[in-house]
């Protein structure tokens, strides 16, 4: 079963991952997220039971595959999952590049626009 | 079936509502008069309630209303007895009158129409809340009163104490709303009903029942803050910031009433008890008490009508509490005529206020001669106050003393709650009719004094109200017979449950009865009091000063406790650090991963050995050190190829296990994001390495392991089970018969789930549009934003020009607010964008 070779493959995929997610530096978390979506294409890939060397094509001429096919259906979610994921790999790329001209930061610890550094002042009226 | 009776009692409830939705443009179009024509609804329903008065006081009840969720069995029901008849009648009656006198009232104020609107949706919730039979409908128009009471009292939202006044009431009736939505569901849980009709024959089992002391309690807080009884009494002499229509009409009337009417209603279920009796009487007493003395404290025309509505509430609880028939006989008398003469007086009060600018009784006097209609109504308010005989206040005040059944001198002491109920009724009726006297005649009497405005009679909208009002009381106080057989029987006959008999009469022969006695020593303890008022006050104020607290310091320190610790907790969860919150966010999904595995799982069989070919391994191989490059690459360039190398080491995966459509994909993709990623970063000056400190790296590098073994293991246990393939073969099976397409995955993507791409195809579609927008877009950075430029450490970059263009702009924005702001204005444009092209080639 080549699926249990695959898994802790995957393991390591979710391990770099999640170490990268969790800097400060955008870049390095823009690459872990990369790193994140090809461990769980893979992980969908690897349930969906793997065949080997055997696309999931109809030959010509006939109306169903003659041997074990691979399953297409993890291949088709997948197909999907790619394209998007690289079209959020773009956008996030961008937006941190914007943000790194507009914020002058790369250093999400210094990207406090939204949540300002001190202490909340409760309103205290009514 | 749908009878036309059915229609028109829903009509009712829902008829002001419509109005209101209308009030705005009715407004708008009839300017100074839409008070009166806004006053048709409430008069109509008014007369259409008449219709049933005849059939109620024979005794009958009318059950109406439409299924509204029957799968659990409630109806939209509503319940027309003498109780609910009465309180809709005076909800109609009044606010016929007060919706008139809203009209002359804030005549040429901006939002007048915002105001009638908000008085209607007020009027339909209150008589909706009085005629509903179903209990969820019952809480539904409870809480509208309380929401719309809190529109009404925030009216004037730009005063703070207005807005504090109206958050106030709302807490402390939203609390008492959610208390009876407890008791709601307990009373359906123990009954099985949702319609209160359907509760009557419960009472017995609901009282020898284990929920009775939860149920009783929970009714009971709901009416206490909703009828201002000690200690929620608090809110409502600050509800006085509301326009005074809204203080004559909700704060007298009418919505403070609902609390009493849940007590009135509930009576036949869950009173006649201990336990009920007792807190009744206790709170209700000690209300009386405290908020006629209260009264005799205040010189605000308002604030001493708003304390003597809280000793007035005080004494209707005291009086349900008692219980039997003559208290509840009173009780009814009391509600009545309390009705009639203190909308009659607050709105003589707001007249006052209108016509002279100031409702300070100390700044008032002899205005008999300038307001002589005013004035008679406040006569006839206040004779009600008093109990003066002829209003039907006298028979209220006779028929409540009549509880005490002396027949020898012994049984004072014997039944020594009654007489401490006879005390406590008599001392509250002596101070209000003190406060009475002192409004009479500070106000009306005596000197004229110069007020900010000259004394005149209002317009008619201003003095009928109160006119008719007190026409009515004494309508009630002289018509004995037709008042008794419509009215009191019947609303009393609800609140015990059972028929009760009354009869009222005036002779002569009354003058020798101890309720008689009681009455007149009544008025001369408030004469007394009436002479001594100013003392009495003077020296209740110094205690109060020197008392150093008082209800509404402690909502205060509650409300500004609770704002304080949200502020905290705030602090605390949004500290802004987002490494930290990616942190938590791991922390949960590595829980999520292991801790089912302890439940069911036992560490999977090991798989059988299998070897794997030398290029499969090679792979594997390839994937893992591009992994690992990409974490300990020195600098950022490397990290980017290496995450090629893995990305690329994914598609050979695709590729050699019958996915050559994903690993042409993933190839393309991945060669795509290695380019534009090393293009961007070539514009970027960053840190070439990704610091921690060493205790970090072990903190994120062991969740990052957890989350790694976790997911190994999750996926050991799913490959173990069975895959359910019922869906991939169908998709294998039909792909060339039916989508005539030998390409399964091809055949999925854009015929099965051709939807699905083309949701796809969108999403790609709006990352590019969003691109574009990111990169055209350039505002020249936030206006906050050069306040937190990145702290320049060693090894970083120089400014670069875009920080330059920041601070540049931020210059000029300084620069602008100077003379010659504009010269240096049209220049920086070109500088800036000049800057940004210089910033723009790679270093």
């Amino acid at each position: 079963m080549i699926e249990f070779y695959m898994a802790p493959l995957i393991g390591v995929f979710f391990t770099v991952a999640v170490y990268l997610i969790l800097s400060r530096a955008v870049i390095q978390m823009l690459l872990g997220i990369t790193i994140l979506g090809n461990g769980v294409n893979l992980l969908i890939f690897t349930l969906g039971r793997i065949t080997r060397e055997v696309p999931p094509i109809v030959p010509q001429g006939l109306k169903q595959p003659l041997q074990d096919i691979a399953n297409p259906l993890p291949q088709a979610l997948i197909l999907t999952a790619i394209v998007i994921g690289f079209a959020l790999f773009t956008f996030l790329l961008i937006l941190g590049y914007r943000a790194y001209q507009e914020l002058d930061a790369d250093d999400t610890n210094n990207m406090r626009l939204a949540e300002p550094t001190g202490k909340t002042k409760p309103p205290l009226s009514y | 079936m749908i009878s036309d009776q059915d229609l028109g009692i829903t009509l009712i409830a829902i008829a002001p509502f419509l109005a209101a939705a209308l009030a705005p443009f009715i407004h708008r179009f009839t300017k100074g008069h839409s008070g009166w024509v806004l006053a048709i609804i409430p008069a109509s329903i008014f007369i259409y309630l008449l219709g049933f008065v005849e059939q109620i006081a024979r005794g009958e009840v009318v059950n109406a209303g439409f299924d509204w969720v029957p799968s659990y069995g409630l109806r939209l029901s509503f319940y027309l007895d003498g109780l609910s008849v009465t309180f809709a009648l005076l909800i109609s009656g009044i606010g016929t009158f007060i919706i008139l006198y809203s009209g002359a009232y804030l005549k040429g104020h901006v939002h007048q129409g915002r105001f009638l609107a908000f008085m209607l949706m007020f009027m339909g919730s209150m008589l909706g809340l009085v005629l509903s039979d179903n209990l969820v409908s019952l809480f539904v128009f409870w809480e509208l009163t309380a929401i719309t009471s809190f529109l009404l009292i925030g009216f004037d939202h730009v005063r703070e104490a207005s807005r504090r006044a109206a958050i106030q009431a709302l807490v402390i009736t939203g609390l008492g709303g959610l208390a009876l939505l407890a008791a709601i569901v307990l009373l359906r849980q123990f009954t099985g009903q949702w319609d209160m009709s359907a509760m009557f024959g419960w009472s017995d089992a609901i009282k020898e029942g284990g929920m009775y002391l939860p149920i009783l309690l929970l009714v009971i807080f709901a009416a206490f803050t909703k009828s201002a009884q000690f200690p929620f009494h608090f809110w409502l002499p600050n509800a006085m910031e509301a326009p005074t229509p809204v203080s004559a009409y909700l704060h007298s009337a009418t919505m403070v009433k609902a609390g009493v009417y849940l007590l009135a209603r509930f009576n036949p279920v869950l009173g006649d008890t201990f336990e009920w009796s007792l807190i009744l009487q206790v709170f209700g007493g000690f209300t009386l008490l405290w908020g006629a003395a209260m009264a005799m404290k205040q010189t605000d025309l308002k604030q001493m009508l708003a304390q003597t509505t809280i000793a007035s509430l005080g004494l209707l609880v005291l009086l349900i509490g008692i219980g039997t028939e003559v208290a509840i006989t009173a009780a009814v008398l009391y509600l009545v005529s309390h009705a009639f003469y203190k909308g009659a007086l607050f709105m003589v009060a707001g007249s006052v206020d209108h016509s002279t600018g100031t409702r300070d009784i100390g700044e008032l006097g002899g205005l008999w001669r300038a307001m002589p209609l005013t004035f008679a109504a406040a006569a006839i308010g206040v004779a009600g106050m008093a109990g003066v005989p002829a209003t039907v206040a006298f028979m209220a005040k006779e028929e409540m003393y009549a509880i005490l059944e002396l027949s020898s001198i012994s049984d004072l002491f014997t039944n020594w709650t009654t007489t401490l109920a006879i005390v406590v009724m008599i001392l509250g009726n002596a101070m209000m009719m003190a406060v009475g006297l002192s409004m009479l005649f500070k106000v009306f009497f005596g000197e004229m004094k110069t007020t900010p405005l000259k004394p005149h009679e209002g317009s008619l909208s201003i003095w009928i109200g109160a006119l008719v009002l007190g026409g009515f009381s004494i309508w009630a106080g002289t018509q004995l017979y037709y008042f008794t057989n419509t009215i009191l029987i019947p609303v009393a006959s609800s609140i015990a449950g059972y028929g009760v008999e009354a009869s009222l009469y005036i002779k002569f022969s009354m003058l020798t009865t101890l309720p008689f006695a009681l009455s007149t020593l009544t008025w001369i303890l408030g004469v007394v009091i009436f002479l001594a008022i100013a003392d009495i006050r003077a020296i209740m104020r110094s205690f109060a000063k020197n008392l150093g607290w008082s209800f509404d310091k402690i909502f205060d320190w509650l409300i500004f406790g609770l704002i304080k610790l949200s502020a905290r907790l705030t602090d605390f969860l949004h500290h802004g650090r987002l490494e930290i919150y990616l942190y938590v966010v791991f922390v949960g999904f590595a829980l999520a991963l292991i801790l089912p595995l302890f439940g069911n799982f036992a560490l999977p069989t090991m798989p059988p050995i299998e070897t794997i070919s030398f290029y499969e391994g090679g792979i594997f191989a390839m994937a893992l050190v591009g992994l690992a490059a990409v974490v300990m690459a020195k600098t950022r360039l490397v990290a980017i190829v290496s995450l090629g190398i893995q990305g690329f080491a994914v598609a050979l995966i695709f590729m050699l296990f019958g996915a050559p459509d994903l690993g042409f994909t993933q190839f393309m993709v991945e060669t795509l994001s290695v380019v534009i990623l090393a293009l961007v970063m070539t514009r970027l000056h960053l840190d070439q390495r990704d610091f921690r400190a060493p205790m970090e790296i072990i903190r994120d590098g062991g969740l990052a392991l957890i989350v790694g073994v976790g997911v190994t293991l999750v996926m050991f246990s799913v490959l173990q089970t069975t895959l359910d393939t019922r869906l991939s073969d169908f998709f294998t099976l039909t792909s060339v018969p039916l989508a005539h397409g030998s390409n399964i995955v091809n055949v999925i993507l854009v015929d099965y789930r051709g939807l699905d791409t083309l949701g796809e195809i969108s999403v790609v579609l709006a990352a590019g549009i969003a691109i574009i927008a990111l990169i055209r877009i350039r505002s020249g950075g936030p206006q906050t934003g050069s306040g937190i430029l990145k702290k320049i450490t060693g090894g970083r970059r120089k400014k670069t020009a875009m920080a330059n263009k920041t601070s540049k702009t931020s210059k000029v924005a300084k620069a602008s607010k100077s003379t010659r702001a504009v010269s240096s204005r049209k220049a920086s444009p070109a500088k800036s964008k000049a800057s940004v092209e210089k910033g723009r080639k790679p270093a």
